[in-house]
């Protein structure tokens, strides 16, 4: 028995097939709460109808063009559950649960019934990895649009005061975002014609020499433009893991909390409070 | 309670992984605030040299014990161009690249125990120890 042969099977015992799997898809444990029942009946029923044309073409060569429609519908298929948090391994039991209903099928009416099963368990072997590749994709796209969501969650340059600008940076500072963040503090002390920039890194964990050489290639750039620059929220065990690293912060202005760099930062602009009530 | 676990080290978010095991590492072997922050330094230097000069390679990370102290141990390999010139390498300043050569020196500085195994063409292999 040739695949058209096996398309032929297909097609005729089509509506028996379909009810089939669709139970063994229950039975296999695919989650009906984040899926419903008719959802799984369509796409059962639209795979099987374009398994059978794809099949009667010839099931050898899953590259070749008369595959396409049943890999489209698979990559669908995957991409929509990677993207319902359904595990890999039940999106590909979506196709795998297909195996039993079908080789029983063969079994009853194929003259050389080993012979076909091996060629239709091949085929939905192949049809099984291609699902969960897709699969994979689909998750891999998700965390690349994390972790692009987590590079524009980019820190905001704030004007504390006139002329008193503060960056508070936050998370791992890691080439780009770091980057992003140093040229945005540059502009904007241009732009609100600063002389004082507090950068503060209260929330940054580990201060290694990338780190440390980010924030002298910034304070050096402010520099130039005429700013100086305060770096605050430095917590002990920061202050001692730089004084080991041997990293030289120059003569830039540290100080350990915020308040104490715009304490600082208003001094220097000879700026007084004056309490309204004498106390 | 030895525990063991292998990170792959091939991206720059990779870094950002390892860095956060290491410091769950230190924490669970209940290392002072100081001395994680050490390690974790440490390991984010020498994970960052094994990526830029070494393109990548692995790292692996253990939670032992060393003269019946608890202890973290750190073993960053690459399969780079290796380093010719330790000694020179290990100099403050030296770099061969444009950082602020502080790397390597430094990490030594920050750690319990630093070991080197590294030739010109067959990678490199640090091994870092932190206890308690």
């Amino acid at each position: 028995m040739s695949s058209t042969a096996i398309a032929e099977l297909l097609r005729n015992h089509e509506a028996t097939l379909l009810d089939v799997w669709v139970a063994a898809q229950r039975n296999a444990g695919m989650r009906l709460d984040l899926m419903n029942e008719s959802t799984i009946v369509t796409n059962s029923a639209e795979l099987l109808r374009k398994l059978t044309t794809a099949a009667a073409q010839g099931m050898d060569d899953l590259d070749a063009a008369h595959w396409q429609p049943v890999k489209t519908l698979l990559e669908q298929f995957s991409f929509n559950q990677s993207r319902a948090g359904v595990s890999p391994s039940e999106t590909a039991t979506f196709v795998f649960s297909l195996k039993e209903p079908l080789f029983k099928l063969i079994q009853e009416h194929s003259a050389e019934p080993l012979v076909d099963i091996w060629a239709t368990t091949q085929l939905l072997d192949k049809l099984g990895l291609y699902s969960i590749e897709c699969f994979m994709s689909g998750r891999e796209s998700v965390i690349r649009e994390q972790q692009e969501s987590m590079l524009e969650l980019s820190t905001p340059v704030v004007e504390l005061w006139d002329g008193i600008l503060a960056i508070p940076l936050i998370g791992a500072l890691d080439s780009n975002r770091t980057q992003i963040v140093m040229e945005a503090l540059l502009e904007k002390i241009v732009e609100t014609e600063s002389d004082i920039a507090i950068i503060d890194i209260t929330g940054v964990p580990t201060v290694d020499t990338m780190v440390a050489q980010h924030l002298i290639k910034t304070v050096t750039a402010a520099k130039l433009m005429g700013a100086q620059c305060i770096i605050s929220g430095i917590r002990p065990q920061i202050a001692a893991t730089i004084v080991h690293l041997g990293v030289e912060l120059g003569d830039v202005i540290t100080k350990a909390s915020l308040a104490d760099a715009f304490r600082v930062a208003l001094k220097q602009q000879g700026t007084r409070f004056i309490a309204a009530t004498s106390r | 309670m030895a525990k063991t676990q292998t990170l792959p080290l091939q991206q720059e978010t990779d870094i950002v992984l390892i860095r956060q095991q290491v410091r769950k590492a230190a924490e669970s072997i209940r290392l002072g605030i100081i001395s994680q922050t050490k390690i974790v330094t440490a390991a984010s230097e020498i994970a960052r040299n094994a990526l830029i000069y070494g393109g990548g390679g692995e790292c692996v990370l253990e939670e032992t014990q060393r003269n019946g102290k608890p202890a973290v141990r750190l073993l960053i390999k690459d399969n780079g161009p290796g380093i010719a010139d330790i000694e020179r390498a290990m100099v403050d300043g030296y770099t061969s690249g444009n950082g602020l050569g502080l790397g390597l020196s430094g990490s030594r500085r920050l750690v319990d125990e630093f070991s080197i195994d590294s030739a010109a063409g067959r990678g490199t292999a640090i091994e870092l120890w932190k206890w308690r």
